[in-house]
């Protein structure tokens, strides 16, 4: 297949060719990828954006495995994207998350891609974020993208994912000293994996604990926002802010939990916190039943919205940045910029001067650009 | 001055002589390494010797701690078994062959099985497709174990068997085959192989998780050490370790840490360690690198003989003394100039020899290409036959003990795999070990490190990276009749046709509800196979309600 | 931007000696290639699907039992089913010299026996690719 036979038509029936060559140009970067992506665009906005995250060794790949298969259950079509490392050194990868997953391969309902990190910073956002929006567009009712806890990426998957689910475990040692630290910023869902290792309980309580410290002290998390959103509806509509005495209730709205083990606070709301194996499916069907009950959360308080349109927001400024630097990398620029320095060094121009010189000049160019 | 004395002073002028000529005429290489990496000095002295006692070190044969063998007149009483692994096809063919060894002189069988049957699946599943009765012989029922053996009196013969997921449904095979011969069990003489931790790190034909692998495997020790007293009841292997590219410590290390762990396992399962563990025997490989081989050997018997000691407090001197089987390197055989593949074999037969192996296995010289030929077998089991009557190397026991260089690597794979088992404790036993992907991940940086090795032409490998010359196809290769798929899946259809079905769900269900339970599960699979359940059926009925290991890749 | 060569290693069969395919696996990796691995036990539907999603270069299949005669030509015909057309397919085991033509007339562009340099696989994979790097 050619690239140029990709087409939206092919995407959207369906044909996982076409919108696996079309990643394939998204990862590359490919410019005539964009004329397809443009006529997707019409198309998205409809699939539940997942993301799987937490430290190496949490048993991700086979939790998305078994959501892969309780989701199929459900009657839904999911795509799933694998994120890996590449090497620094050679700019290699292998690609191994997709082994726990060949039993879907030959299922129709789904997809699934493995994807490089191939060295960008926060690399993750621009491809994976593309490459979300071609599966929403095909069709997928989810899509899941994994990806390991570490460096940059897992702040990229909270401004691609409607939901993140921080999956951890016990025995990690001091790693849980590295979940706490970005703890909050991360999850939607919290889930325990390998729960039926020793020290299991301790990781949960203290999830807990750190989920409850947070709550108390009104630090800015990221499930903050949707309790917040969901007290105001519930002021609008005049009803009192009722405990849900059934942890796990997939009943619309009712995505948060009591804590239990708050000294003085009997009512206070955190996330779930969702214990499984991955291995035996223990816990498999609870979880995704909070990663559903989010969903709805997020849909019945009109907070969805609000967080697609921050991700945006995100994505557009990393978008118009990476532009600004593509134009910096030009030949001309490159010249420009030495020119502009040797002025500075001859104490012809200031520092600033030079910078609004040349930002002065970024702009007519553009301008010249879109007019033309 | 002491002896030591005299020898320091003596190999100091050596090393200032030395030190002159290499200025004028350097040696070949800068740093001299064994087959598995590890530095070799140009000489070896006496000095090498210090901190070791010879009482408490090495001793005598058939003692604590067997460094020098496991029994105390060794060859000088009966050479090792002459036991070449074989089978292919059907039932029928490999049934031809095992007559043909016999006849040539080999002491016991070794059977080899298709993957289907390695895997528990029967000859007409759709993963079975093209390989049935490839890698050996396709066993589908007990139908098939009876034209197996036909005509051999198992009472006769020691038959090791290398199955491990499905070992039970294959021995209780063997044992009902040896009835209907008249052969009561206690009678019978053999090894499965049994060894599920190695199929998880290195050979791949696992079918359960480790728990109820596990649980599968003290079943029959526990069985038989009443029912099939003789029967050793696993056969711990280092071979595929080896092959899938670790080095000789960490095949000694690695084999040893599941042994550990299959001693816990049975510990914990109730039994005494010294009514199973005298069943227990290893399986070893035997590569290149002739004195680095034999000192694995050597310093293998010592580490298990302490562990079964000082860890387990196993009293009886068949528990602590480590028997095995060798198999030469398969991984070393070449495509390349394949009667090369001979006088390797040869080196590896003598190091195992040398070594105090129980039984040997030669490959064939056309392996890396093809299942041997009727031809190569025969070579290859001369080789060994040339070892044992001309060579001279099994006229004394032990013979390469004392030399400075051999013990001292003794001293040193000792030290290295007691590091590892130390490491591998650490992580929780070796289960858990395999369970985190660690002895797989050390396994693949050294096939890794190897491969680059011969690559780069540091390590050279004679008609691969050196003296190559230009080869046409070799000829007269076996080929297995894709038709054999066929002939099985005809003959499973005739036998659940003819069979009492009845008593097969009956069987069936029984050991369904064994496994939900926790029954012995060796009775219960014996009862399904005289009902000619298939194999395919017993471990369907094990797979739902164990369910199936999902492999950890390392890379 | 140069192309990121992307490689499916696949174990098709059920055997399970899977060196050969991992040290291929590090090597392409080490020679800057994307290695998408599928582990052990692969059907050949399993192979040809997620060469499909993962929109690989070259798909590299080892087998070791000898059932590539049935595997390997499987793998071919359902990609051709596909309408795939692109894609490099090379073997590799314990493979007979006198099975490589059959193979090679199935589809698969080359057959690597044991002792093959991982060097030689990575140039063939250069030289030969069907995309346009």
């Amino acid at each position: 297949m050619d690239d140029s036979a990709v087409s939206a038509e092919r995407v959207r029936s369906g044909d996982a060719r076409a919108a696996a060559r079309l990643i394939s140009m998204i990862e590359r970067e490919d410019p005539s990828r964009l004329a397809v992506l443009k006529a997707l665009h019409a198309y998205g906005g409809k699939a539940h954006v997942v993301g799987i995250t937490g430290p190496p060794g949490a048993g991700k790949s086979t939790l998305t495995d078994k959501l892969v298969g309780d989701l199929r259950g459900r009657g839904r079509r999911v795509a799933v994207i694998a994120v890996d490392p590449s090497s620094p050194f050679t700019g290699g990868a292998i690609l191994g998350d997709r082994i726990r997953m060949q039993r879907h391969a030959t299922d129709d309902g789904v997809y699934i891609r493995s994807l490089a990190t191939r060295g960008h910073l926060g690399g993750l956002s621009r491809a994976a974020g593309e490459a979300v929006r071609v599966l929403d567009a095909a069709g997928y009712d989810d899509v899941i993208i994994e990806t390991v806890g570490v460096g940059q990426s897992e702040v990229d998957i909270v401004r691609i994912a409607d939901t993140v689910v921080l999956v951890s475990v016990p025995g990690l040692g001091d790693d849980i000293q590295a979940i706490k630290a970005g703890v909050m910023e991360i999850g939607d869902v919290f889930c325990v994996n390998k729960a039926d290792k020793d020290g299991a309980e301790r990781v949960v309580r203290e999830i807990r604990a750190m989920l409850e410290t947070a709550v108390l002290n009104g630090a800015a998390t990221r499930f903050t926002p949707l309790f917040e959103a969901r007290s105001a509806l519930r002021g609008a509509d005049g009803s009192a802010p009722a405990a849900t005495p059934n942890p796990g209730s997939t009943e619309q709205g009712a995505f948060h939990h009591i804590a239990a083990q708050a000294p003085g606070h009997p009512n206070l709301e955190i996330p779930p916190v969702v214990t499984t194996v991955a291995e035996t499916g223990e816990g498999i069907a609870r979880l995704v039943d909070e990663i559903k009950a989010h969903e709805a959360a997020l849909a019945a308080t009109g907070f969805l919205r609000s967080r697609r349109e921050a991700n945006l927001a995100w994505e557009l400024g990393r978008g118009a940045a990476q532009r600004v630097l593509s134009e910096l990398e030009r030949d001309e620029s490159r010249e420009a910029l030495t020119e502009l320095a040797r002025s500075v060094l001859d104490r012809d121009i200031d520092y600033y001067d030079a910078l609004d010189a040349l930002e002065d000049a970024m702009t007519r160019t553009r301008r010249a650009v879109t007019t033309a | 001055m002491s002896d030591n004395d005299s020898v320091k002073k003596g190999l100091e002028a050596y090393d200032a002589g030395v030190a002159k000529a290499i200025a004028k005429f350097p040696e070949r290489k800068k740093a001299f390494v064994t087959g598995s990496k590890s530095p070799v000095k140009r000489l070896y002295t006496p000095l090498d010797d210090a901190g070791r006692d010879y009482a408490r070190d090495v001793g005598f044969p058939g003692e604590y701690p067997y460094t020098r063998g496991v029994q105390n007149t060794m060859y000088r009483g009966r050479f090792w078994t002459m036991r070449q692994y074989a089978g292919f096809s059907t039932a029928e063919e490999s049934n031809k062959r095992y007559k043909f060894l016999l006849e040539q002189g080999t002491t016991g069988l070794s059977v080899a099985f298709d993957l289907p049957t390695q895997i528990g699946y029967d000859s007409d599943h759709a993963l079975s497709q093209g390989e049935v009765g490839k890698v050996g012989v396709a066993i589908d029922s007990l139908a098939d174990m009876e034209i197996l053996f036909d005509g051999i009196p198992l009472d006769k013969v020691s038959t090791s068997m290398t199955i491990n997921a499905p070992a039970s449904v294959l021995l209780a095979m063997y044992i009902a085959v040896a009835e209907k011969q008249g052969v009561t069990p206690d009678k019978l003489n053999g090894t499965i192989q049994n060894d599920i931790l190695k199929e998880y790190v290195a050979r791949g034909t696992y079918i359960f998780p480790p728990s109820p692998s596990m649980r599968l495997i003290t079943d029959i020790f526990a069985y038989c050490s009443k029912e099939v007293p003789a029967w050793n009841t696993i056969s711990i292997s280092g071979y595929h370790i080896r092959e899938a590219g670790s080095t000789a410590s960490q095949e000694v290390a690695f084999t040893i840490a599941d042994g550990i762990a299959y001693v816990d396992a049975a510990i914990k399962a109730g039994l005494d360690v010294d009514d199973f563990a005298p069943r227990l025997s290893f399986f070893f490989n035997a590569h290149n690198d002739l004195f680095e081989e034999v000192a694995k050997f050597r310093a293998a018997r010592r580490v298990w003989a302490k562990v079964m000691k000082e860890r387990f407090g196993a009293k009886s001197p068949k528990s602590l003394s480590l028997r095995f089987h060798t198999q030469t390197a398969g991984s070393t055989l070449t495509a390349q100039q394949p009667d090369n593949n001979i006088v390797r074999v040869a080196i590896q037969t003598l190091a195992a020899v040398l070594g105090g192996t129980q039984s040997l296995h030669t490959n064939s010289k056309d392996e890396a290409l093809a299942l041997p030929t009727e031809d190569s077998v025969r070579i290859a089991l001369r080789t060994q036959q040339i070892v044992a009557y001309e060579s001279g190397a099994a006229e004394t026991i032990d013979p390469l003990a004392g030399s400075y260089y051999v013990e001292s690597m003794t001293d040193r794979i000792q030290k290295e795999a007691e590091a590892y088992i130390a490491t591998i404790d650490g992580l929780g036993g070796a289960v858990k070990a395999i369970e985190k992907g660690y002895v797989q991940q050390e396994i693949q940086d050294a096939a890794y490190a190897y491969q680059m090795d011969v690559e780069s032409g540091e390590r050279v490998v004679v008609g691969v990276n050196k003296f190559q010359i230009e080869e046409g196809s070799p000829k007269g290769l076996l080929r297995v009749d894709p038709i054999v798929g066929e002939m099985q899946a005809a003959k499973l259809k005739e036998l659940r046709a003819k069979r009492d079905n009845e008593a097969v769900e009956k069987t069936l269900a029984a050991l369904k509800a064994g496994a939900e339970g926790d029954a012995n599960l060796m009775p219960l699979i014996l009862d399904a196979v005289k009902a000619y359940a298939t194999l395919g059926e017993i471990c369907d009925v094990l797979r739902a309600e164990f369910g199936e290991y999902q492999q950890k890749v390392i890379l | 931007m140069e192309r990121t060569i992307r490689v499916l290693v696949a174990k098709p069969g059920l055997d399970g000696h899977d060196r050969g395919a991992k040290v291929i696996a590090r090597a392409l990796r080490d020679a800057g290639m994307e290695v998408i691995y599928t582990g052990l036990r692969q059907t050949p539907e399993q192979i040809v699907s997620a060469a499909v999603q993962e929109d690989v270069d070259v798909v590299a299949m080892s087998i070791l039992s000898g059932a590539h005669n049935h595997l390997f030509p499987r793998v071919t015909e359902l990609l051709k089913e596909k309408g795939v057309d692109d894609m490099l397919v090379i073997g590799g085991g314990v493979i007979p010299d006198d099975d490589i033509p059959g193979l090679k007339a199935a589809g698969i562009a080359a057959v690597f026996t044991p002792g093959s340099p991982t060097g030689d696989i990575i140039e063939f994979i250069k030289k030969n690719l069907k995309r346009k790097a």
